[in-house]
């Protein structure tokens, strides 16, 4: 087996992937990021046709129905806490609020834009003691469409869960808007039933000096794809976006993240890990970091790691950086797929720890390097169980 | 009474070079409560024995045997070692990111005695050992190894060989890095072990220093894959005065090399 790393920091037994991206330095896309086209009306996209590089690594034929099909776009039941300082209603289409923060770059997305009939508003007005978790899990299987808007006034603090569960066929799109000095917390929380079909693009706007910590985590479904992208429009803006995965036989997990530095002094940091475990289990992840003329002194780090336990898996890890400024605190990027560090695992059964256990405790602690940077402990033991059950199948 | 018997072991390990022959014929046995000593030149093979005794992968036994009470070792997965009353505290012991050092120690004595300890004996018990070993409460909480001291890895070692309490522990160059105090804190816990369990010690040092601390029964001079010299606790101030030429001409001679070399 090669042994490959774009970063030989991490020790993992590290193996680049076949198509070898992760191994490759920084590819320049074929398009810039910055003139990808965007629109709020469905029919603007052209068709679908599974080449594109937006679609090539992801089975849409899967997900036809969330791309071209009718999709339901009136509002579903959802549960939430009173939250001191937060609040959560229904805003009409018209609302000022929509729209704000970003516009649909591919089909699904803008048929869901196209589709929805009310948008779910959670905002965080003040400084939120208690996490606000929007907990949705009576969608149906019928094609739905979707949109959610965060927004967190200047100087508020908060952390907002929107955790998803049950069965789904979901194509949404979520606005996130931090006002100046803003610190929000977004945990998107994918817990669907083993048969769900789920595509998401996430627009956040950070303010001046705020920053935005946004976690993907994705355990269930089918087809998941969430897309979180984030403009750092102005002076000081931050965003640290985390993910964590774990792909079972035959599930199809998938990230296309977005960093759009575009204002002085903003900084980035993307770290997502994942696993991936049985036939078919397969991850995409890519990572593109746009650092536009109009943002000298940015940092920016984006780094995937996957961890293989088993054959018959694929993970795909892209990283794109452009750089359009000679004026930069930093950008760099790591990318590596690979199977257990033999070292940590010989240590841990050198201390009596069966090969299965160690295996486990090696996946888990791998992967709850992210879990444990949310910040809201019973969250993080609820994920980590979660964790622990997925591994319940590992060997 | 236990016995830990090494006897005509050859290992090798596959290098992009090809086979690396490393141990070639070490004969070794340590009973229970004694303590051996074994120093030697660098890239003698003294890690080598350590890790092949402990059963890493990496190392292929060409020949001879290890034996615990008369068990075959080598048969054993790594794990199976360790529950068999086997321990090494390694030389550079190993990162575990995301694994909490509190959760390791559970996990590995749980493992061990093949029932979950006592949920509060056993903080109050951890709790005192880090204290003994002037560990700081707040290691129980990071990720085992992860952003550790030299110093710091190495009283990780021990604090895990105090818990776990083996019936044999290698310790490969447990003092080497350690400072003054660090060095008699080790020490003193490794004694504690060996006071209160009877442990048996093999231990791999380049230096006296640890022996003044924990006194050997028995010293070996390990050179060139194999044992070269065996005397007590006074062969080691030899080797301190004298280093190791005298087994590195022999070493040389031993091997069925070009005839100039016997020169
Ligand atoms: N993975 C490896 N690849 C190549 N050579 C190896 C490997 N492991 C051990 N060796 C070689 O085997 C020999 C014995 O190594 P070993 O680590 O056992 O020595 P040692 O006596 O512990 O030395 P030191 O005192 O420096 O710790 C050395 O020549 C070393 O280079
Ligand atoms: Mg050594």
């Amino acid at each position: 087996m090669a042994v490959v790393s774009t970063d030989a920091a991490e020790r993992l037994g590290i193996r680049a992937h076949s198509d070898g991206p992760a191994a490759s330095p920084s590819r320049i896309p074929v398009q810039s990021r910055a003139e990808r086209f965007s629109s709020f009306e469905h029919d603007d996209f052209p068709e679908v046709t599974g080449f594109e590089a937006e679609w090539k690594l992801t089975p849409v034929d899967r997900i036809r129905s969330l791309i071209d099909g009718e999709l339901d776009g009136s509002p579903y039941p959802i549960r939430y806490p009173e939250v001191e300082g937060a609040s959560v209603e229904w805003l009409p289409r018209s609302d000022a609020r929509v729209g704000s923060a970003g516009a649909p770059e591919e089909r699904a997305s803008a048929n869901a834009w196209t589709s929805f009939e009310h948008a779910l508003h959670i905002g965080i007005d003040g400084a939120i003691e208690t996490a606000m978790t929007v907990t949705r899990g009576e969608l149906g299987d019928t094609p739905r469409a979707a949109h959610t808007i965060v927004t967190a006034a200047p100087n508020s603090r908060g952390l907002v869960v929107l955790d998803s569960q049950g069965g789904a066929a979901l194509s949404e799109n979520v606005e996130i808007v931090l006002g100046e000095g803003a610190q929000l917390t977004v945990v998107s929380l994918q817990e669907w039933d083993g048969s769900a079909l789920h595509l998401a693009s996430h627009f956040a706007r950070v303010g001046r000096n705020a920053r935005l910590r946004h976690f993907v985590v994705s355990l269930g479904g089918s087809v998941v794809r969430v897309n979180p992208s984030a403009h750092l429009a102005e002076e000081g803006a931050e965003a640290e976006l985390f993910g964590v995965y774990f792909a079972d036989a035959g599930q199809h997990l998938e990230q296309r993240v977005f960093v759009h530095h575009d204002a002085p002094h903003s900084r980035s940091r993307v770290t997502y890990k994942g696993a991936l475990n049985g036939d078919g289990a397969r991850t995409v992840w890519v990572g593109d970091v746009l650092i536009a003329p109009s943002a000298p002194g940015t940092d920016s780090y984006e780094q995937n790691r996957n961890l293989v336990l088993s054959e018959g898996t694929r993970a795909d890890s892209i990283p794109n950086l452009e750089i359009e400024t000679g004026d930069i605190v930093g950008a760099g990027h790591a990318s590596a797929t690979g199977r257990f560090d033999d070292e940590q695992l010989f240590y841990l059964q050198s201390r009596g720890i069966t090969e299965d256990e160690a295996r486990r405790l090696v996946v888990l602690g791998f992967l709850s390097e992210i879990v444990q940077k949310i910040g809201e402990p019973a969250l993080e033991a609820r994920l980590l169980s979660a964790l622990e059950d997925e591994l319940g199948a590992v060997r | 009474m236990s016995t830990l018997k090494i006897a005509g072991l050859k290992v090798s390990i596959e290098t992009d070079q090809g086979t690396k022959h490393i141990l070639k014929g070490v004969d070794l046995t340590i009973n229970e409560g004694e303590v051996h000593a074994v120093m030697g030149p660098n890239g003698s093979g003294k890690s080598t024995l350590a890790y092949t005794i402990a059963g890493h992968p990496r190392y292929k036994v060409e020949g001879g045997s290890i034996t615990l009470d008369g068990e075959d070792v080598l048969a054993m997965s790594v794990d199976a070692r360790a529950r068999a009353g086997l321990f090494l505290a390694m030389q550079y012991p190993v990162e575990i990111p995301g694994v909490t050092v509190s959760n390791f120690l559970r996990t590995a004595k749980t493992s061990i005695d093949g029932a979950a300890p006592a949920i509060r004996g056993w903080a109050t018990t951890v709790r005192d050992s880090m204290k003994n070993l002037r560990m700081d409460a707040e290691f129980a909480t990071r990720n085992v190894n992860e952003g550790f001291s030299g110093g710091e890895k190495k009283r990780h070692e021990i604090l895990q060989l105090e818990l776990l309490k083996p019936k044999f522990a290698v310790l490969d160059e447990t003092d080497s890095g350690l400072d003054v105090d660090a060095l008699k804190i080790v020490s003193e816990g490794v004694n504690r072990a060996h006071g209160t369990t009877g442990l048996g010690i093999l231990l791999i040092t380049h230096y006296t220093r640890i022996l003044r601390y924990i006194k050997p029964d028995f010293v070996h001079v390990f050179v060139d894959g194999r044992v070269a010299e065996e005397g007590g606790p006074e062969l080691a101030d030899r080797l301190e005065d004298e280093g190791y030429d005298r087994f590195l001409v022999d070493g040389v001679t031993d091997t069925p090399e070009p005839a100039g070399a016997q020169a």
